[in-house]
């Protein structure tokens, strides 16, 4: 179940690497934080770019200096001038402390700015009203609740392309993060906490998603894309979801909350009201972790695929 | 009566941890074996395992700190070789259960077990000779320290055999770490190992704070100590302020693990996020108690090899000051993915970057005592210019990181893995290699071997290059970190470049261990009759190689920022040495064995706490405290070296001394 899923996913990547025909920088199928899909990643890669570029103007100097200093008065140069008085300087000294100085009061401003304006709670400005997703990991799959739509949606993010999204997320056990990067901004997930998050997805595509926070045995492969589809399409999928599939009610989420690893992307036809709520209020308790096993070691539930 | 502890433990199914404990089995036995059959042990008793001279602790430190980080290297090629055969439909040959154990492990051995001994040894064996005084402020206590390090890691390594080690990463974030969700004794042997060495490691830091502020020779005022000696003090500034958080904090996940308490727990009002800051407030000043010692190597390493003072001293004081109180307001730096909201964030990632005001003045420092100077391309001048050309890229991928929107998309990626990469191997173990390099022919008498050392120096930073430079690049294609199979086949060509790189690494190993082999083989030929190898500045070259176990037949007086130097070049001005003093007897402590019956209490408490073995436990802790009641009422404490044996050593010094003043004008 397992491989099948993972070939299925590496076919449907490659798809979308094709029809997209992207500038392949590095690797034949490269989708990097460099090629942001949305508002968030892009003003990211460019805060990442501009605090890059003002270190470089004074870290390759640097190199240059350590390169040529060391060159230059090599013992067996005769035509470099010995100087062993020359250890201190008031002149140099104050260079030596401006420059970085300045480089960080300077970059200092950038954070300041950029901490606010990319605050991942921050909404996206947009005329189009956002939709609300409710984001759960769990051991190890991830649940994305659609409150308005009443639907669910197990290990794939349908999202539809040009509209904001609000994410509210929390963790059914262990720490997590969830992170798109093509989108920007990840954010931990935590139990009985509430994160925050707003990104967007200017254009269809599939996106790579992780969990990018180690959360044990089955978190390398606890991935998920992210669809961004037109609006129309978006809706007709909801309608969908809500024709077929299991009710995720209080109970069946307890029994869902086991570990367990390569589950299918799924549906939810219908959501229990306010489930999200009580899992960060702790109303459902926080999910089991593993069965105590022999000695030192420890096995998973069933469906370990491993 | 063995608690938790059967035939279980031991992982019969899974023949790596089998076959490599087995080897180091086999090792260990021959070794042991060699001895016992050549007759070594009484030496080995007398001169090493007893011994509470600092420099046979400090080299103790050290060969502790380069065995483990063989260990962690180890590590290293099981996780390059299995993540190049864990892409796509490939499941690689380590199953997440070991794969987790593996990097929890390198990342806890290199920092805790490989780096902290290595640097702290250093510490130990330099220190009092630059201070140009006899031993450290509590020379007992000192072994005590080394032992109870070497408690943990031996700990450690038991976990390959017997149980598992943790599978949470290095630092055990909670909940993951709790016994909900790691329910087995690998969490317990990180919290016991790191509670035992970090005991150590707090003692070892009040001992050589103690040290610097108290003992220093005659005339040698804070700002005429060498700037090793400066970060030393920093750095154990830091460890006896750092320190005791780390300890509290494993101290509540362990009541939480074997007393259901709720520190931080998702239940009962406990807060995970609550174990992170506080680990982070330990760990972020822990990384600059590793790389300040490293500056100061870099520091005598420039002036000694430039044939100048360090320039700009007084500047290079302040910045280091500056570092040690800055380091504790930026732990919150590692989890601005958290949400705090900008203006939390903003002021961590500010502070943050001011941090590098401070390096980057070292730097630059660090380049004009190379200006106007001769330098001279020896093994340990190599390893600090690649640290300096190495260390800024580090540094401002390091900023890049504080940069909090991105953070937000660099954040436990391998961009970060990387990074600290880079500032760790580039700075500490750049830093280490230097020293060893550099102080070697002081404790040993004879110098390393150049050839097989640049060769050693050329694989390791070409190798690190390559693995660190495809780490950042894959990390800028969004692949995060601890993947144990990597679903994402388009990072498939950075993981094969990094896999190549790791054997240009392992070659730098290899002709690292050739060098000390071959050094030893051909001692003769590259024995240091002066004492002095490298035209030193500090008062460590003054003393033979190695030095005797008194260090100084009289205490040597200070007169200036260059002790040594000053020394040296009157000598050679007037073309005599200084006047024959008038020797006294000297007392030096004696041996003890405190420190290792200690530290075998200790692993026992610690091994029979893992595996709830109560009575175990209950016998260590009895054992250990009838052996410090024993010691506190020993009745002798010193022993006296003659007055006429300190004179026919120092007439043995002074005669190979001769040859620096026919060696004319210092270069």
């Amino acid at each position: 179940m397992h491989v099948a899923m993972r070939s299925r996913f590496s076919r449907s990547g490659m798809r979308v690497c094709l029809a997209a025909g992207m500038v392949l920088v590095l690797s034949a199928c490269s989708r990097s934080i460099m090629d942001p899909a949305g508002p968030v990643a892009a003003g990211e890669r460019t805060i990442l770019l501009d605090a890059l570029a003002i270190m470089l103007a004074i870290v390759l100097p640097t190199m240059a200096a350590t390169v040529a200093f060391a060159w230059w008065f090599r013992a067996g140069n005769t035509r470099a001038t010995y100087r062993p008085d020359f250890v201190h300087s008031g002149r140099i000294e104050l260079i030596v402390w401006s420059i970085p100085l300045l480089t960080i009061m300077f970059l200092g401003g950038v954070i300041w700015v950029g901490s606010h304006r990319l605050d991942p709670g921050r909404p996206l400005e947009s005329r189009v009203r956002p939709l609300e997703v409710q984001v759960v990991s769990l051991d190890w799959k991830w649940l994305f609740i659609y409150p308005q739509q009443g639907v669910a949606s197990v290990n794939r993010l349908i999202i539809p392309a040009g509209v904001p999204v609000h994410f509210e997320l929390t963790s059914a056990s262990v720490l997590n993060t969830f992170f798109v990067h093509q989108l920007g901004s990840q954010i931990y997930t935590m139990n009985g906490m509430r994160s925050q998050l707003n990104l967007q997805a200017d254009r269809p595509g599939q996106y790579y998603g992780q969990s990018a926070h180690f959360s044990g045995d089955g978190f390398s492969d606890m991935n998920f894309w992210t669809v961004a589809v037109p609006v129309g399409q978006f809706n007709n999928w909801a309608a969908g979801a809500r024709g077929n599939g299991p009710v995720l009610s209080a109970a069946n989420y307890q029994q869902f909350a086991r570990q367990s690893q390569g589950v299918k992307p799924f549906t939810f036809r219908a959501v229990q009201p306010g489930l999200f709520d009580a899992v960060v209020r702790q109303q459902l308790p926080p999910a089991p972790g593993p069965e105590e096993g022999r000695g030192g070691h420890t096995t998973t539930s069933p469906g370990d695929a491993h | 009566m063995f608690g938790k502890l059967d035939w279980s433990a031991i992982p019969f199914d899974q023949p790596i941890p089998l076959i490599a404990a087995a080897a180091i089995g086999v090792i260990l036995a021959a070794v042991l074996g060699w001895i016992t059959v050549k007759g070594h042990w009484p030496y080995l008793w007398n001169e090493w395992i007893t011994s509470v001279d600092h420099k046979r602790i400090g080299v103790m430190y050290v060969m502790l700190g380069v065995v483990m980080l063989l260990r962690g290297f180890s590590d290293v090629i099981l996780m390059r070789t299995h993540q190049a055969a864990a892409i796509g439909a490939s499941q690689g040959y380590l199953p997440p259960e070991h794969y987790n154990q593996i990097f929890s492990a390198h990342g806890t051995i290199m920092i805790f077990f490989g780096s902290m001994p290595f640097i702290i040894g250093l510490m130990n064996f330099v220190v009092p000779l630059q201070l140009g005084v006899r031993d450290v402020a509590f020379p007992t206590l000192n072994s005590v320290s080394f032992w109870l390090t070497a408690s943990g890691a031996l700990l450690t390594n038991v976990s390959l055999v017997i149980g598992e080690f943790a599978r949470t990463g290095w630092l055990p974030y909670a909940p993951l770490s709790e016994t909900n969700y790691s329910p087995g004794v690998g969490v317990d042997y990180y919290l016991w190992a790191l509670q035992i060495a970090g005991v150590g490691t707090l003692m070892s830091g009040v001992n050589l704070v103690t040290t610097i502020l108290k003992m220093r020779a005659p005339g040698m005022g804070y700002l005429r100590m060498p700037m090793f000696c400066w970060t030393a003090l920093g750095s154990n500034m830091l460890i006896v302020a750092a320190f005791p958080i780390l300890t509290a904090t494993l101290a509540m996940l362990t009541l939480d693990r074997y007393l259901g308490f709720h520190f931080f727990t998702n239940e009962a009002g406990g807060n995970p996020m609550m174990f992170m800051n506080l680990i982070w407030a330990w760990g972020h000043p822990e990384v600059y108690i590793l790389v300040l010692p490293a500056f100061g190597i870099f520091s005598e390493v420039f002036s000694t090899f430039s044939s100048k003072p360090l320039f700009g001293y007084r500047s290079m004081v302040l910045a280091t000051l500056f570092i040690v109180v800055v380091s504790f307001t930026v732990w919150l730096h590692h989890f601005f993915t958290m949400g705090a909201g900008g203006d939390v964030n903003a002021f961590f990632g500010i502070s943050t970057s001011v941090i590098a005001v401070g390096t980057g003045v070292k730097v630059f420092n660090w380049l004009f005592t190379m200006y106007g100077g001769r330098v001279r391309f020896d093994t340990p001048m190599l390893w600090a210019l690649a640290f300096v050309l190495y260390f800024v890229v580090g540094g401002m991928t390091g900023v890049l990181l504080a940069v909090p929107p991105a953070d937000f998309l660099l954040h436990n990626s391998m961009f970060l893995v990387a990074h600290f990469h880079n500032v760790i191997v580039g700075g500490v173990v750049f830093g280490a290699m230097a020293g060893y390099e550099y102080w070697f022919p002081k404790a040993f008498g004879f110098r390393l071997d150049e050839w097989w050392g640049k060769l050693a120096f050329w694989l390791t930073v070409v190798g690190t290059v390559v693995v660190f430079g495809a780490f950042y690049i894959v990390g800028l294609e969004g692949m995060t970190r601890r993947l144990q199979h990597i679903d994402n086949i388009a990072w498939y060509d950075w993981i094969m470049v990094a896999l190549a790189g790791t054997l240009l690494i392992a070659g730098g190993v290899v002709a690292q261990v050739m060098q000390l082999v071959m050094s030893i083989r051909h001692r003769d030929r590259l024995r240091d009759e002066t004492g002095d190898p490298w035209d030193g500045r500090s008062l460590e070259w003054i003393t033979p190689s190695p030095p005797p176990v008194f260090n100084f037949p009289v205490l040597p007086d200070v007169h200036g920022e260059e002790a040594y130097w000053e020394i040296k070049r009157r000598a050679i001005e007037q073309q005599q040495l200084s006047e024959v003093p008038d020797y006294q007897p000297i007392e030096m402590p004696r041996n003890s064995p405190t420190g290792v019956i200690t530290a075998f209490f200790c692993t026992s408490v610690g091994f029979a706490l893992i595996w709830h073995i109560w009575w175990l436990a209950a016998l260590g802790l009895v054992g250990a405290y009838v052996t410090f009641v024993v010691f506190a009422w020993r009745d002798e404490v010193e022993f006296e070296i003659p007055a006429e044996e300190v004179e026919r050593v120092d007439r043995a010094r002074r005669e190979s001394r001769q040859v620096i003043l026919e060696r004319g004008a210092p270069a």
